[in-house]
């Protein structure tokens, strides 16, 4: 078994430590880190480390777990919200538009405090679990998911002739946009929510705290290691973070089957 | 067309997430949870340098029951985490925050268990003229220079404890930190103090970049050093000023609901035991090329020699390191 590059324990230094037999500093520093990166990211994969692994496959649930519970409530209340006329409704549009901005520390330090022992929720339990993160990345990506299933609802419903009518759409735009076919539009609404989640840092670390073994994931060890001035690992990890995306985003691409043909 | 494609997309996609959720669940659930959950915050310094992620195996060898957790922080911060009770102990570097830790009531039963020193580093031309110079002279001649616009100071402004220090240092040499900060540079609106507000990595990378000094904790400096992140060199060495001291304090089990107090008092002899100073001495050798840290406990025994008088000056409250009021059942911690 490979040993591990993320674990930082006395015993295995050799294998913790990044080849740089540099002897000139002037252009390492632009580059130097970033091939590192490549190479490490490249060893990472082959030798299948068991660390990198299983962070990965931690964001990779916790991802999926926020973006299950956000399609969960924020479809049916897309709907709602693009089917029925109710006082307020543009300005609950507003406000889940405007909530796609939050930034990631502020929501993470607000559930923080709820979620904290001495907080009101303490007693779930959820601080410092891949549940606890999940619930906190759910909350985070539902208004994208929300605002981005409205939108593409909106963009393509012909028959709603009234709710063509308020938005003011030309025959040829609301053409254009019912050739376009809804589905793409929700599918990436769930691929834009799941992407954000995987690749969220501030409500990972105000609530899982980056701890080793638990609640760990890519981008609070990418943060972590270039916070150890580890950057090539930093470089590595963040290839492999992209390396994931790339992949996943991939597979929807050929399970949609043709999108652009 | 339009409505088949809608399902089957739909389906496929929740096939996937449910088959990564199931894949994941499973995988956690493959984990032994029936131990107790330790939990401690911890300064980032110490945690960075793995010394922890060392002690921790062996001491869930020892005490099997546990699981030990760490949660790294700035010292402020891994004080907060502990008052909200979500930590069961803390290990830090900070004697007037720990002070306050303790005098909030939220913490009990400190211990000192190691120490080191802070280096202050900068570019190798050393354009403020302060190459081994005591770090009382050598911040004089920062400010001095630093107005006359030869040099930069560079501060991690994050309430670390290496921060902490970094002000500590400027009220020994009886500068009023938050007034000369705000002073520029003479003829310009440039800062001469340079607040990074971020870490000891990214501090040190903006004092290379700037060509400023800053003072570092020693390990983060190797690493960076040796990866080649900076050029920085050491300017001003270890002292009796520039000391560090690392302390355990507990949360006191009548504020904390966590109940871990037995197992976080366990911890805390456990790195007060021989096995782990033993092991500090020459820990880091390997992977930073020079040790990092000094065990605590072996310097007790020669109570009259130099080091222990500036620990005991440095990082004794009342002549203790733990004034009688903030002892709760210590058992033989104290004897």
């Amino acid at each position: 078994m490979a040993q591990s590059a993320l674990r930082s324990t006395g015993t295995s230094p050799a294998t913790y430590t990044i080849n740089n037999h540099h002897t000139s500093f002037d252009l390492k520093m632009s580059w130097q880190a970033i091939s590192e990166g490549i190479s490490e990211a490249l060893r990472l994969i082959l030798t299948i480390d068991r660390t990198v692994i299983e962070i990965t496959f931690r964001s990779l649930t916790i991802a999926s777990l926020a973006t299950l519970l956000s399609t969960l409530i924020g479809l049916p209340l897309s709907l709602v919200i693009t089917m029925k006329e109710f006082p307020g409704k543009n300005t609950l549009k507003f406000i889940f538009n405007s909530l796609v901005g939050i930034p990631t520390v502020t929501l993470g330090l607000f559930l923080y405090t709820l979620l904290s022992r001495s907080g009101p929720l303490g007693s779930m339990e959820l601080l410092y679990t891949v549940r606890g993160i999940a619930l906190g990345q759910a909350i985070l990506i539902l208004p994208i998911t929300v605002s981005f299933i409205i939108s593409a609802i909106e963009s393509k419903d012909e028959e709603l002739r009234d709710l063509t009518r308020t938005l003011g759409a030309s025959e040829l735009e609301t053409s254009i946009a019912v050739l376009r076919e809804a589905y793409s539009g929700v599918s990436l609404a769930l691929v834009s929510s799941f992407n954000r989640a995987f690749a969220e840092l501030g409500i990972a670390t105000m609530l899982g705290a980056n701890i080793s073994g638990l609640t760990r994931v890519l981008t609070t060890a990418i943060a972590l290691e270039t916070s150890k001035g580890e950057l090539g690992l930093s470089f590595a990890l963040s290839f492999i973070l992209l390396l994931v995306v790339l992949f996943l985003n991939y597979v929807i691409r050929l399970l949609q089957g043709g999108l652009d043909s | 067309m339009s409505g088949f494609k809608i399902n089957r997309n739909a389906l496929l996609i929740g096939a996937v997430l449910v088959f990564i959720i199931a894949g994941g669940i499973y995988w956690n659930s493959t984990k032994t949870q029936s131990k107790e959950h330790l939990i401690i915050s911890t300064t980032t310094s110490l945690y960075e340098t793995g010394v922890l992620d060392t002690i921790k195996p062996m001491f869930e060898i020892e005490h099997p029951e546990y699981n030990v957790s760490f949660i790294s922080q700035g010292t402020g911060l891994a004080i907060e985490t502990a008052k909200n009770g979500d930590a069961d102990m803390i290990l830090v570097h900070s004697p007037s925050q720990e002070r306050g830790f303790l005098e909030s009531g939220y913490g009990v039963n400190r211990k000192l268990f190691a120490y080191n020193f802070f280096i202050i580093v900068g570019p190798m031309s050393d354009p403020a003229g302060v190459k081994d110079m005591s770090p009382g002279d050598a911040l004089q001649t920062f400010y001095a220079e630093g107005l006359a616009g030869n040099a930069l100071w560079g501060s991690r402004g994050d309430n670390s404890g290496t921060h902490s220090k970094e002000k500590g240092l400027w009220r020994a040499t009886g500068f009023d930190l938050d007034s000369i900060k705000a002073e520029t540079v003479e003829g310009s609106n440039e800062p001469w103090y340079i607040e990074a507000g971020a870490g000891m990595t990214a501090t040190l990378q903006l004092a290379n970049e700037k060509e400023a000094y800053t003072l570092t904790d020693m390990a983060t400096y190797l690493k960076n050093y040796k990866n080649g992140n900076i050029e920085l060199v050491t300017i001003v060495g270890q002292g009796k000023e520039t000391l560090n001291v690392y302390a355990a304090v507990l949360c006191d089990p009548e504020e904390n609901q966590r109940g871990m107090y037995d197992g976080s008092l366990l911890f805390m002899e456990y790195i007060l035991g021989e096995e782990i100073q033993e092991m500090l001495v020459d820990y880091g050798v390997e992977e930073f090329g020079s040790t990092l840290f000094k065990p605590w406990i072996p310097e007790l025994e020669t109570p009259d020699s130099e080091i222990v008088q500036w620990v005991e000056e440095y990082a004794y409250f009342d002549g203790t390191e733990c004034p009688e009021e903030y002892r709760h059942l210590p058992g033989n911690l104290y004897d």
